[in-house]
């Protein structure tokens, strides 16, 4: 499955560029301070792993790069220039591909069209040209056997798949339109042992055919199986921000399981 | 970058051993039509039998036509509905492009083409609101709507006896542009003694247009993407406000078209007409296996619900019943239908082989 990355890959990604750094960067929502002063870097061929739990400011974080809400503080750096994304359209054009936990694919339609979907091959500019469909289907079935998914039928719904290979299959589609930086939106959250297997298998490719790859997950297990940076979010702040050299799994667990509160817990409840 | 890659993990055998080809009947079951199709030969099978009237090749094209007045609109409402939303003033939208023609071009006497034309770039405004209003505020496309549904009906009436002093339009038949507008719109021949109206070729048309563009163009992928999951689409990249908005758009035009028909064949329009149609388009759509919820469904569906329509309306008619029993009969075909469709939809939502 490392073929498909490999071949899709952009040419011009080199190892430990920077590709994504965030300085300083806030997101207010009216009163409400989702974020505030977060510095990441996401760098090419490298896993940034952003760990948190539930109201964290994740969701927010992945926002800004993905386009759906612009920050209000501190600045953006794609490929070195400022960048401040109002629509998803906007941040794909940059190589920024986003693949949501639950919203990944449109589950009542077939496999193919899911995998082009916004990309379509078509055969003119005119808007109601026809699609290449037998291109597609092929090149979508081909993609897909590299990974290890073989499907009943390239044309059943992408609903009947199951919940790791429809992660997989938006995470191929990602790569094979090129994308340069991806974010994974808890990708393994809903997922069982073997699936999440898949999963994290793949996003290893992704890293190791260079693009930039931000995880964001709560399972500390997970992101330290693949994550080369790791920072941990509470209440929109960043309480840890260290490398893999410099931080063991078992810290990355305890602080994730509440660190300090969670030792204070652990003194007051003292039987 | 290759050196860097770890070996790859065995990839998937060339030959799917567990590659199957579904069953006929399988493949026939995945399909939104075919619950349609088996309703519309039933009913067909079922008129031939109890009506001798309905036998006639006369009396077919008659179906067709009547079927067209409704599946003409019921195209643009079922695209719409697979693009997620719905649209309640369809039906009294065909009655306020007609209005908006006659009494424009009748009481400034200006030739009717040009009225036609100013009839249609206002209802592709209204068209245009409607999609901006449910984009823009995100409130359901019912409620939005429902608003401009009472709006044009009050102001179909209202305006019509404001300008004209009655509550129908006056006749426009003298007026200039008539012949070419009454040619185009309600304009009928002859096949073998047979009338045929090109209403039901325009609506032949319209289908196999909608088909293509569902089936085969990225704009169709658009369609069912937005239908199917706005947000999911909107992340990669789909433009889901522009799918809407044009969707919306699409219904006002077909609306446009089929009023300037009414108009044109009867020459005269009462302003309180067209209410209830809407229904109609919907009940079209869904019998026709689209789904309520979007993302499913498809052009030749639709095109068999709204024949079901013109065939139990008529058939009624030529079986000598009480038609005040049509609106009963549809009203259990939609139940059905509904129920159809849930079926299908687990059917093909179900895991079959990973």
């Amino acid at each position: 499955m490392t073929d498909t990355i490999a071949e899709h890959a952009d040419e011009t990604l080199h190892k430990g560029e920077s590709l994504i750094e965030m300085r300083d960067v806030g997101k207010t929502y009216g009163a409400i301070r989702a974020l505030k002063g977060i510095n990441l870097t996401v760098n090419a061929g490298e896993v940034s792993c952003v760990l948190g739990d539930n109201g964290a400011g994740k969701s927010t974080l992945i926002k800004i790069m993905a386009g759906l809400h612009p920050h209000n503080e501190g600045t953006l750096l794609v490929d070195g220039q400022e960048q401040s994304f109002s629509s998803p359209r906007e941040s794909l054009s940059h190589g920024i591909a986003t693949v949501y936990q639950d919203l990944a694919v449109v589950s009542l339609m077939e496999v193919w069209r899911n995998f082009f979907l916004g990309s379509e091959l078509v055969s003119s500019k005119f808007p109601l040209a026809g699609m290449k469909i037998r291109d597609m289907k092929r090149i979508a079935d081909e993609e897909l056997r590299k990974m290890g998914i073989v499907v009943k039928d390239i044309d059943q719904p992408i609903g009947t798949l199951s919940g790791g290979q429809r992660q997989c299959v938006a995470i191929a589609r990602a790569v094979y339109f090129g994308a340069r930086v991806l974010i994974l939106d808890e990708p393994t959250a809903a997922l069982g042992v073997k699936q999440s297997g898949v999963v994290l298998k793949y996003t290893a490719a992704a890293r190791d055919a260079g693009l930039g790859v931000v995880f964001i997950t709560h399972n500390p297990h997970h992101a330290y199986l693949v994550g080369n940076h790791f920072i941990i979010l509470k209440l929109g702040q960043a309480v840890l921000d260290k490398k893999r050299s410099e931080v063991s799994l078992d810290e990355l667990t305890r602080q994730m399981a509440g660190g300090d509160e969670l030792t204070e817990l652990s003194h007051e409840l003292q039987r | 970058m290759s050196q860097t890659l770890k070996p790859a993990p065995a990839g998937a055998p060339a030959e799917a051993s567990n590659r199957v080809t579904l069953g006929l009947s399988n493949r026939l079951l995945a399909r939104p039509e075919v619950g349609a199709a088996v309703a519309a030969i039933v009913i067909f099978v079922f008129f031939l039998v109890v009506a001798p009237a309905f036998r006639s090749p006369e009396s077919f094209f008659t179906v067709l036509y009547q079927a067209s007045t409704i599946g003409i609109v019921a195209v643009g409402v079922g695209m719409l509905m697979i693009g997620g939303e719905f649209d309640l003033s369809a039906g009294v939208i065909v009655t306020t492009a007609g209005l908006f023609n006659a009494l424009f071009c009748y009481y400034l006497g200006i030739n009717l083409v040009v009225g036609a034309l100013l009839s249609l770039v206002f209802c592709l405004a209204i068209g245009f609101f409607n999609g901006y209003m449910v984009m823009r505020t995100g409130i359901p496309s019912f409620l939005i709507t429902l608003g401009s549904f009472f709006v044009l009906q009050g102001a179909n009436l209202g305006i019509t006896k404001l300008v004209s002093g009655a509550v129908s339009s006056p006749n426009i038949n003298q007026m200039a542009g008539y012949d070419l507008l009454s040619t185009v719109f309600a304009g009928s021949f002859k096949i073998g003694g047979v009338t045929v109206w090109n209403t039901v070729i325009y609506w032949f048309a319209f289908v196999a247009l909608s088909g293509w563009i569902l089936t085969r163009t990225r704009i169709g992928n658009w369609i069912y993407a937005v239908g199917g999951n706005p947000a999911s689409a909107r992340a990669v990249g789909v433009p889901v406000t522009r799918v809407k908005v044009g969707l919306f758009m699409t219904v006002s035009f077909l609306g446009w078209f089929v009023g300037m028909h009414t108009l044109y064949r009867f020459n005269t329009l009462q302003a309180g007409n067209g209410v209830g149609n809407e229904f109609l388009y919907i009940i079209a759509a869904v019998v026709g296996g689209t789904l309520l919820t979007g993302g499913y469904g498809n052009a030749i569906g639709v095109a068999i619900g709204a024949f079901i329509f013109g065939m139990t309306s008529l058939g009624i008619v030529y079986a000598g019943w009480d038609p005040n029993w049509f609106r009963a009969f549809l009203g259990v075909m939609l139940l059905l239908a509904v129920m159809v469709n849930l079926y299908v939809k687990k059917l093909s939502t179900t895991r079959k082989v990973g």
